[in-house]
């Protein structure tokens, strides 16, 4: 075996200041990565840090600007998926994309079949697909379609399909994310082996504890750069959770945002929820908000901010738990609901759910108040000009006129646009989900500035995240989920970066403990 | 220095001209034509002619009217052919007397329309009904009556030839109101609603909303499954009445026949109108030009002395042409 020449401390894979820009938007900013042979390495870092364009290099989808890679001793280019995986470099994604349809044997062997005559060899793939499944202690009926198996098996199968293809390298995206806690550890005893037998993991996950498990040395990325590499071992989830967010823990900066001084008075619970429940992306969350408050949901990417917000909106179903809202027993099945109920929400995509491309300015402000504009079924079009002038001015939205189309703005004014369109109802509550992400530092101040604003009106606010100053100068409580739990609960002068990062990292430890008794 | 701004206000110029053909592509196009017959075609300027290209196409814009309203919320209805097959079959099974016996005629055509487009319009919201309860796609999901339908209509005339000769009904199909065909002022008047409903109503905003983005729409509290099925019903109501116009033309109903190849016709029409096939952004008037290009070229082309089979390449062509200047103006 030629793996076996490799020693430990050589690297099997070496990146290089690698750097990529799409449409003049840098992506990669000089990343470096190195996996050793044999080494199961972690990489982390936020949404958009460029975890994925890291990887979709190394694997042919997309190619680099500049930077060098080095595997298994040679320069290295792969011009498709299907070159990187003969080289030696199987990735397995978190939706798994192999052919349901067809069989195990067909599914591992598809690619590299083996012929006699001419004819494909069924008896020697079978075979072959058997023993390697049997590497992993799975013993199944190779010859069955893989929809009849569950996504743990087919999982497997994908890697059984890395191994057939003598890879040197496999990647692993976000793997355990469809996976339940057995099946991961199932997973994990795989990924052992596959290190074992002298093959390299690239272990990509937002699960810290995962990390810690099953990998020797981690890196973090954090805006298209590689930060760290560190081993496991000498780095605590805390400074693994600063490195991320870029903060340092001894270092404090305060006033980065536009939300200081604030003035207005808390008044009485608008939202609360108590053990929410909805599948594995949220499963016991409880938090509330009252009127003219600023409420801060905290987490690490996965942990089920968004999916508790969309509950809170009606755009996903409750599986358990209770939801009130001004004291009243409330159940939204749709988004319509909550907006009936003055429950406004702003998503993170805003390209994906948020503006109608091509819809104007005021077309888009004015959509979830559309009802409220029409009068026998006929858009009062007179109505809709005076608030839509209103709000173009109130927050300053730079457009040629409301006719625009609000693909034709810049991402600052869109996500004004969008906020518009909630205030522009009048909510008692207001959802926000990533307010600042994407957008120039002037637009950013500007909306924290109008948030800020509107709480002390008394309006109750729910602000998500990733950007941890935010949070923290913005809210006047603030919960930090992990893992689709609930961990910690923090008011007033609690509110620290340490105290914040630290639950984020470990769950309860430093925050305070709330679980079930959470009471405003 | 002076030679770069030159080049820079020609590449300007020649991108307003795309931009203009884009934009009024379809007027421009029916424009050109009209002009061509003008100089070339024999007799093109006589109301028999327009009566002619206007009756013709009536059907085409009836049904492209629901058609489009479908597009702009970006999916499509491939069964609006077999609707016009039932609506057709229904009619005159009710005023023949061979379903129901009615002994007062305008009352049992009255009931024969009203039925025949009622239980197209419910066949349209089945559809809607099949794509939102369980979200299948459009295409697919419309398939279904397409090829069920015609099976549907046969079924229900026992596979009979229904053929009548009833001034009652047939006003419809060949009467005239001050000297203009019936189904031209339904197809004008079909028009003016769709075009009104889309630019001023909530409806016609939501129809929109959703083909623009149907997530966005959602969390925005419009009610994507309820808006939906209404447009699909509207598309039956719309084929049912193309369907009684076809089988008052033809003095018979024959459910092989009526509204045959209709549903290719119709997108036909749309897409060379300038509707986006992918939604969001439509025009009713736009399909009712484009319609008429469509007829119009076949018929300069027949006019002039060229095969009904050329004339079809010329239609295909069309609307290659139609979806290439769409791709244009997009980015």
């Amino acid at each position: 075996m030629v793996l076996a020449t490799v020693s430990q401390n050589t690297n099997l894979l070496s990146m290089q200041n690698i750097s990529k820009a799409f449409a003049g938007i840098p992506a990669l900013l000089q990343a470096s990565l190195e996996v050793g042979a044999a080494e199961v390495h972690g990489l982390i870092g936020q949404n958009g840090a460029g975890k994925s364009t890291l990887i979709k290099i190394l694997t042919g989808y997309v190619s680099r600007d500049s930077g060098e890679i080095i595997f298994d001793g040679t320069p290295f280019q792969a011009r498709s998926p299907q070159d990187a995986q003969r080289k030696g470099i199987s990735t397995i994604y978190q939706e798994i994309n192999l052919v349901p349809s067809r069989s195990i044997t067909e599914n591992i062997c598809l690619g590299r079949e083996s012929r006699r005559f001419g004819l494909l060899d069924w008896k020697s793939m079978h075979e072959e697909a058997r023993s390697l499944m049997a590497r992993f202690n799975i013993v199944i009926d190779v010859k069955k379609p893989l929809h009849n198996f569950n996504t743990a098996t087919q999982q497997m199968v994908a890697i059984a399909r890395a191994i057939g293809f003598k890879a040197k390298l496999v990647i692993m995206d976000e793997p355990t994310s469809s996976l339940d806690e057995r099946e991961v550890l199932v997973l994990f005893e795989v990924i052992r082996q596959l290190k074992q037998s002298g093959i390299s993991v690239i272990f990509v996950s937002h699960k810290l504890d995962e990390l810690y498990a099953v990998c020797d040395r981690v890196t973090i990325m954090r805006d298209g750069r590689t930060v760290k590499t560190s081993d496991m071992k000498s780095i605590s989830k805390i400074e693994l959770v600063a490195s991320m967010l870029g903060r340092d823990i001894a270092q404090v900066s305060k006033n980065a945002t536009a939300f200081g001084g604030r003035k207005g008075k808390i008044g009485n619970v608008i939202l609360d929820a108590q053990n929410l429940n909805a599948g594995h992306k949220v499963q016991d969350v409880s938090l509330s908000v009252r009127r003219g408050e600023i409420v801060g949901l905290a987490g690490l990417l996965g942990a089920g901010r968004t999916e508790t917000a969309r509950l809170v909106f009606g755009a996903d179903k409750i599986k358990d738990g209770s939801l009130k809202l001004d004291e009243q027993v409330f159940r939204p099945r749709e988004p319509i609901d909550a907006i009936e109920h003055g429950i406004g929400f702003s998503s993170e995509d805003r390209k994906l759910e948020g503006i109608i491309p091509d819809m104007s300015v005021a077309e888009n402000m004015t959509l979830a108040l559309m009802p409220q504009l029409t009068k026998a079924g006929i858009v009062d079009e007179e109505q809709q000009r005076v608030i839509v002038e209103k709000f173009i001015t109130r927050l300053g939205i730079k457009c040629s006129g409301p006719g625009q189309r609000i693909r034709e703005l810049s991402g600052g004014n869109q996500q004004k646009v969008l906020l518009a369109r909630w205030l522009a109802m009048n909510p008692k509550l207001l959802i926000l989900d990533e307010p600042t992400r994407g957008i120039d530092v002037g637009a950013k101040a500007e909306i924290q500035t109008i948030v800020k604003e509107l709480a002390e009106q008394g309006l109750g606010v729910l602000m998500i995240s990733s950007e941890l100053e935010e949070v923290i100068e913005g809210s006047d409580r603030v919960f930090v989920l992990r893992d689709g739990h609930n961990v910690a609960e923090f008011a007033g002068k609690q509110i620290t970066e340490a105290a914040v990062m630290a639950a984020m990292a470990h769950g309860n430890k430093e925050g305070n403990s709330v679980g079930q008794e959470i009471k405003p | 220095m002076t030679e770069v701004a030159s080049v820079k206000t020609n590449a300007a110029n020649q991108f307003d001209f795309v931009a203009l053909l884009t934009r009024h592509a379809t007027l421009v196009a029916l424009v050109a034509l009209i002009i061509f017959n003008l100089i070339f075609t024999k007799h093109f300027v006589s109301i028999q002619t327009l009566n002619v290209n206007l009756t013709q196409v009536a059907t085409i814009v009836i049904v492209g009217v629901g058609m489009t309203l479908v597009i702009a919320t970006g999916g499509i209805d491939l069964s609006v052919g077999s609707m016009m097959a039932i609506s057709g079959a229904i009619a005159p099974l009710i005023f023949l007397g061979t379903a129901v016996k009615i002994n007062e005629i305008h009352l049992a055509v009255a009931v024969g329309m009203i039925v025949a487009v009622a239980a197209a319009g419910a066949f349209g919201w089945f559809n809607g009904w099949l794509i939102t309860k369980f979200r299948i796609q459009p295409i697919i999901a419309t398939l279904v009556l397409f090829i069920a339908g015609r099976g549907i209509a046969q079924v229900s005339t026992n596979g009979n030839l229904q053929p009548f000769k009833l001034a009652q009904f047939q006003w419809i199909g060949l009467g005239r109101w001050f000297g203009i065909p019936v189904q031209v002022i339904i197809m004008v008047a079909l028009v003016v609603a769709a075009a009104w409903v889309l630019r001023r109503s909530l409806f016609g905003r939501q129809i929109l909303a959703i083909g623009g983005n149907e997530r966005a729409a959602r969390l925005s509290g419009i009610p994507v499954a309820s808006v939906k099925r209404w447009v699909y019903c509207i598309s039956g109501l719309c084929s049912g009445i193309a369907g009684l116009v076809v089988i008052a033309i033809n003095s018979s109903s024959d459910a092989n026949l009526v509204g045959l190849g209709m549903e290719l016709d119709a997108i036909a029409a749309v897409a060379v109108g300038g509707t986006l096939l992918s939604g969001g952004r439509a025009t009713v008037t736009g399909t009712l030009v484009g319609a008429l290009i469509i007829q119009l070229v076949r018929y300069t082309l027949l006019a002039n002395g060229v095969n009904d089979d050329v004339a079809k390449l010329v239609k295909a062509a069309l609307i290659v042409l139609a979806v290439w200047l769409q791709r244009q103006g997009r980015t």
